[in-house]
């Protein structure tokens, strides 16, 4: 049986990588991918505390399931913000949206 | 080790590879696609949890319908996608060393827990995980309210996305 700290150790990697994306990036979608790989080591997180603690509580799936509701509206949301940026300023690099930058 | 750890490592290292190219490929449609297998990775590790439902979902929600998303919204930027300047931003170091101190604090973190290297004990017999997380979601002693506030929300984003994505101009012409 795998251990759990195989699992923490993947989470954390797996969030150190979507981190270096979201802060290295400059394309707004790479960096929404970047917040995507982030949410998904959240997720593993969730689901192995489940089944590694008392598995009759539902706490940790219930709570990913949320998760993946808040990452579909954070998805479609920003998707759009960016469409609507690249229309008004023919922009998808983050730098370069800066009319609230004085 | 027995094979369930040689698949945990075997998967680990497929998701792991393909979240880095997803940080660093240059072309966008090619980080989309490895974040499709990114996903296809975790959904693997939710199996080996046991948490089926979670992994169906995870294949149906991110990959049939998140990842699609992305694709769409490169194609539709795909005039300024400047496959050929820099990809990264000039503090790009500065994130790389953002990200290795929070993966070394996680894991100094984690090594002081107690249950950090504990193992799983087996389901008890009969244990049926994904009727109880349907009971959990619907029962009013459970998490009936964050379950129809995530679905107010996704309204709310519905609603929205439509109202910031939607062209005014292209509205006008059609009238």
């Amino acid at each position: 049986m795998v251990p759990l700290s195989w699992y923490l150790i993947l989470a954390a990697l797996l969030f150190s990588i979507g981190l270096f994306g979201v802060l290295a990036r400059r394309n707004i979608i790479a960096i929404l991918l970047g917040v995507e790989l982030m949410l998904n080591a959240v997720n593993i997180n969730l689901v192995s505390f489940w089944r590694y603690s008392d598995v009759f509580s539902m706490g940790g799936q219930v709570f990913s399931i949320i998760v993946f509701a808040v990452a579909a509206a954070e998805v479609s949301v920003g998707l759009a913000l960016v469409i609507s940026v690249y229309r008004r300023r023919n922009t998808v690099i983050a730098d370069e949206v800066d009319m609230l930058k004085w | 080790m027995t094979a369930q750890q040689i698949i945990f490592l075997f998967v680990a290292l497929f998701t792991l590879i393909s979240a880095v190219m997803v940080v660093t490929t240059r072309n966008l449609v090619h980080a989309a696609l490895w974040l499709v297998s990114t996903l296809f990775g975790v959904a693997v590790v939710y199996a080996l949890l046991n948490a089926n439902f979670i992994a169906v979902v995870q294949v149906v929600v991110y990959i049939g319908a998140i990842a699609i998303l992305f694709i769409f919204a490169v194609m539709l930027t795909r005039r300024d996608m400047r496959d050929t300047g820099p990809q990264m931003n000039k503090n790009w170091w500065a994130g790389a060393l953002v990200a290795a101190l929070t993966f070394a604090g996680l894991v100094s973190l984690l090594q002081e827990w107690s249950g950090f290297s504990k193992t799983a004990s087996d389901f008890p017999s009969g244990f049926d995980a994904m009727g109880l997380l349907g009971e959990a979601l619907v029962s009013p002693d459970a998490y009936v309210l964050p379950f129809e506030v995530a679905s107010v929300l996704l309204l709310a984003a519905l609603v929205g996305a439509v109202y910031v994505a939607f062209n005014p101009r292209s509205g006008d012409s059609q009238k």
